[in-house]
């Protein structure tokens, strides 16, 4: 199974300032870690919410906010992708990473197995509607 | 009292460890049998203390340190007991004195290379493929009995006693714990590339049951595949196998429809390919190419599963060079199963009439007798050429030699439209 770790947005992340060398150090062994245990998938890291913005919905209404955003505890500066077997194990991955002080979330990431007993027979027929109009689509492509 | 959390935790960081302690410790005692013994009394000894003092910070060297004071008891008290006896040649006594005292240094040193060896040892040619897939997903993927049991759909017994034998012949055969070197390598590593590779087909194309795919098996064998890249960096088929791996995964979740049916590959809804999966295994296939290996049998495999991940749509599919791909690959592997495949290579390129020729050679080949996928390629040819009786025979033959349940119903639906003098859906 996988999961996402969210790593949250400090003021310093927020500010634009980069890790200082030792923590660069520390993080790039525990991703070495990661990667010779093949547990990871993916990592990236963002830029500060100042570089981004947001959509805002409200019925048919989109307006553009532009950052930054003030909440920083609420922002995400970075994730991993890791491939593991269960949550403890990702639980035990994540308690080996080199932070400070700071809270960090894990979610597990959703699964086609994971919908199983939850995939409706409402869920299916949708899913079908779709599978059929893709063969529509397919119909319309020249047969190779 | 029990803590389920705390037991939770110590089962989720010896499925970290244990490879590691398994290796780190089988250079030491040179046998991988009493090695997982030693990593194992340290999980007991972890399950007895850790409920009462809690998880220690680093609990990957505490696992090492009770093993490691373990396997100094343990080789004292053989030295003792042949002592006692005098049977014991000075050479062995020696060794053994050497490795007591070393063994502190040693068990501390990077146990990358004690992984590799471990790879190979569980690898060994000297066992059956079976078994070399058993104690590889016990050794080096922390799988339990129960689990492999699980995934193999046998009985536990079954694994368990597979492991033991498996255990006992590396042990008389005495295999060193070591990765071979020069010419040997070669073939050794094929042999570990096997092993993985037979896991995801396992996973992939589930032989027997009810399911068409089990996931499970797929990600054990793409972890071990990735470990052994970090492990191997320099050897180009370790890339072209996982490459191989990630491109097939990729389409986990597109192959199976909403009933559990098989869904075949170019009727898949591509946005439901994991893109994250296909952007590795191009990676992985480049890593190969950029090492001189675009012409490994894995690589050229991918380089084939490479051509359908990059096509957006089916009809964009480049089955010329997919054609050319497998022609590479017959000439280095040369298999009737590649043949069959390089045939619907090229009724996809030029008709079905040129496929047909092909599998029409292969009917009489003696390894493909009980082989579903032959006469459903068929099958498939001559129902778009138009020959729906001969089409519908063949579809049915098909669905009675396979034994995966789902697959027999899809085969023989296809059938049935063929009894209906129309084309069957694809």
């Amino acid at each position: 199974m996988r999961f996402m770790v969210l790593v949250k947005a400090d003021k310093n992340s927020e500010a634009g300032v980069l890790p200082d060398e030792k923590i660069l150090t520390e993080m790039g062994k525990f991703n070495e870690e990661l990667t010779k245990a093949g547990v990871m998938l993916a990592a990236e890291g963002l830029h500060p919410s100042s570089k981004g913005a947001r959509v805002r919905f409200s019925g048919g209404k989109r307006t553009v906010i532009d950052g930054p955003f003030t909440e920083s505890k609420e922002l995400v500066a970075g994730f991993w992708l890791w491939q593991v077997k269960s949550k403890d194990e990702a639980i035990e991955w994540l308690k080996r990473a080199p932070f400070d002080q700071t809270e960090v979330e894990i979610r597990q990431v959703f699964e086609a197995s994971d919908f199983g007993e939850a995939f409706t027979p409402e869920l299916r027929e949708a899913e079908e509607r779709m599978r059929a109009q893709g063969a529509e689509r397919l119909k319309k492509t020249p047969k190779p | 009292m029990r803590d389920p959390a705390t037991h939770r935790a110590i089962d989720a960081v010896f499925r970290i460890e244990s490879a590691r302690l398994i290796a780190g410790l089988a250079r030491i005692v040179r046998d991988v049998g009493l090695a997982e013994e030693l990593a194992q009394d340290a999980l007991v000894a972890a399950l007895e203390q850790w409920p009462r003092s809690g998880v220690p910070d680093n609990p990957g060297a505490w696992l090492m340190a009770t093993a490691k004071h373990r396997a100094i008891d343990l080789l004292r008290r053989r030295r003792l007991r042949e002592r006692k006896h005098k049977e014991l040649g000075r050479e062995i006594q020696a060794r053994q004195e050497v490795a007591v005292q070393n063994l502190e240094a040693a068990i501390d040193e990077d146990v990358g290379d004690d992984l590799l060896r471990l790879m190979f040892t569980a690898c060994h040619p000297v066992l059956s493929a079976e078994a070399r897939v058993a104690l590889t997903l016990r050794l080096l993927g922390g799988l339990t009995t129960e689990e492999i049991a699980r995934a193999f759909l046998v009985p536990e017994a079954t694994i368990a006693q597979r492991i033991v034998r498996a255990k006992r012949t590396l042990g008389e055969a005495r295999v060193p714990f070591e990765v071979p070197r020069g010419a040997e390598l070669a073939a050794r590593l094929a042999s570990v590339l096997e092993v993985i590779y037979l896991v995801f087909n396992e996973g992939y194309s589930a032989t027997a049951g009810d399911d068409w795919a089990r996931p499970e098996l797929c990600e054990d064998a793409l972890r071990l595949g990735r470990i052994l890249a970090e492990l191997a960096p320099e050897e180009p088929e370790v890339h072209g196998l996982v490459a191989l791996m990630e491109i097939q995964a990729s389409r986990l979740r597109a192959r199976v429809g909403p009933k559990g049916e098989p869904v075949l590959l170019l009727d898949q809804d591509r946005a439901r390919w994991d893109h994250l999966l296909v952007r590795r295994g191009l990676a992985a296939l480049e890593r190969a190419e950029a090492l001189g290996g675009a012409l490994g049998p894995y690589a050229l495999q991918a380089a084939i599963a490479a051509c359908h991940a990059r096509a957006a749509a089916p009809a964009e599919t480049d089955w010329a060079r997919i054609a050319a791909l497998y022609d590479a690959l017959a000439q280095l592997t040369p298999s009737p199963v590649v043949e069959l495949n390089r045939a619907v290579a090229i009724a996809m390129a030029f008709g079905p009439a040129a496929g047909l020729e092909i599998v029409d050679n292969l009917t009489a080949e003696p390894t493909l007798a009980g082989y579903h996928h032959l006469p459903a390629v068929r099958a498939d040819f001559l129902s778009k050429l138009g020959r729906f009786d001969e089409a519908r025979l063949e579809f049915e033959r098909a669905a009675s030699l396979t034994r995966n349940s789902r697959e027999r119903e899809l085969l023989l639906e296809r059938g049935a439209a063929c009894a209906l003098g129309s084309a069957p859906p694809r």
